[in-house]
């Protein structure tokens, strides 16, 4: 049972804090020889996987490094371009290092200025009056958990399927932001929280959690 | 239990059948701006989904729950997309949407070759036949009843 990233969405859907617990990194290194058996196309400045799938790298991940050499946008570290790289038959057999994309800051600011809408749109659809938005949104590699409070901050978790109790650790979550981030008198409303008390705090409130479950809290 | 509608989208986000069972509220807007504020919301989850995942999704996106409702929802692999409300408490409306795909959208849609599969689907023996499954589910329990 884990709990992977909290996230705190200010009253106008700006990301105000976030915090990872745990991101397990995947990461593929491999030897390739010519020709390549995967289809690479570059992409919002990274070259990713657009077809083929091998051990365990898929579609949509990324190339990272090329013989140990890190990549930048399209080029490797020594300056040359990668996709002449890997069309060059004599550079073979090639080392080729892939993973998961990770979300940049700014990645994770636009994602939650995304939930907003869903949320809102959620509730205008509803069939039935009165109703809130998302509460619990399910896929199959994990569950997200939104808390909003009376004033419209929304408290966020991603965990994973089976960790129970979620809804009362973001309860216990908008405890500690009351606590420690609205009575810290150099925190101004509505901007990015740098309290570093309400960090610690949540932090061994989430282990706790993870390891001893809700009631422990 | 309770389920108030369904939705049914082709790959490129055309509403091809729309029918309500126990719907108390509506948006006040038509239903052809309804489905597509619908398909956008479905169509940025999806996204949405994909780049949160902590680790590589397969199914990706499955439901929705607010307060009032849940929203379940099915892709085949072909961009088929069914979309189904109920209650909160209804219990494996997966499966239910499976059934609607195989014996019900297969046999009367994809096997008349009178119907494009691009239209909305006008077939009134897909109609009888899908409100057939959807009321002898053990899901559908009518409010007025």
């Amino acid at each position: 049972m884990v709990i992977y990233t909290i996230y705190v969405v200010s009253k106008s859907g700006g990301l105000i804090f976030n915090h990872d617990h745990t991101i397990s990194k995947i990461e593929n290194e491999k030897t390739f020889s010519y020709p390549l058996d995967l289809k690479l196309k570059y992409e919002n400045k990274r070259i990713i996987v657009e077809f083929g799938q091998r051990d365990g790298i898929r579609p949509g991940h990324v190339l990272y490094a090329v013989n140990g050499k890190e990549v930048t946008n399209c080029q490797i570290d020594d300056g040359q371009d990668v996709f002449e790289v890997l069309e060059n038959k004599d550079q073979y057999p090639l080392t080729l290092k892939f993973g998961r994309p990770k979300m940049t800051t700014n990645e994770k600011i636009f994602l939650a200025s995304m939930f907003y809408p869903l949320f809102a749109i959620a509730s205008q659809l509803s069939p039935e009056p009165k109703c809130s938005g998302i509460e619990i949104l399910e896929a199959d590699t994990f569950k997200l958990y939104c808390f909003q409070t009376l004033t419209g901050v929304k408290m966020m978790a991603v965990a994973d399927k089976n960790q129970s109790g979620v809804e009362l650790l973001l309860k216990k979550i908008y405890e500690l932001y009351a606590d420690y981030a609205l009575k810290n008198p150099f925190y101004s409303l509505e901007m990015p929280i740098r309290c570093e008390l309400f960090e610690t705090n949540l932090k061994s409130v989430l282990d706790v959690v993870e390891k001893s479950g809700v009631s422990s809290i | 239990m309770t389920i108030h509608n369904i939705y049914i989208f082709n790959k490129n986000g055309n509403l091809l059948y729309y029918h309500e069972w126990n719907r108390i509220k509506q948006t006040g807007m038509t239903r052809d701006e309804e489905a597509k504020l619908m398909y956008g919301m479905l169509f940025s989850i999806k996204s949405f989904v994909n780049k949160i995942s902590p680790t590589d999704p397969k199914e990706g996106f499955l439901y929705y729950k607010t307060s009032k409702y849940t929203l379940h929802y099915f892709e085949t692999l072909t961009g088929l997309k069914f979309v189904l409300t109920t209650d909160n408490n209804a219990q494996l409306v997966r499966e239910l949407l499976q059934q609607i795909y195989n014996q019900v959208y297969v046999e009367y849609v994809v096997k008349n070759p009178l119907i494009s599969l691009s239209e909305p689907i006008e077939s009134e023996i897909f109609k009888i036949k899908l409100d057939a499954l959807i009321r002898q589910s053990s899901i559908f329990i009518s409010k007025a009843a």
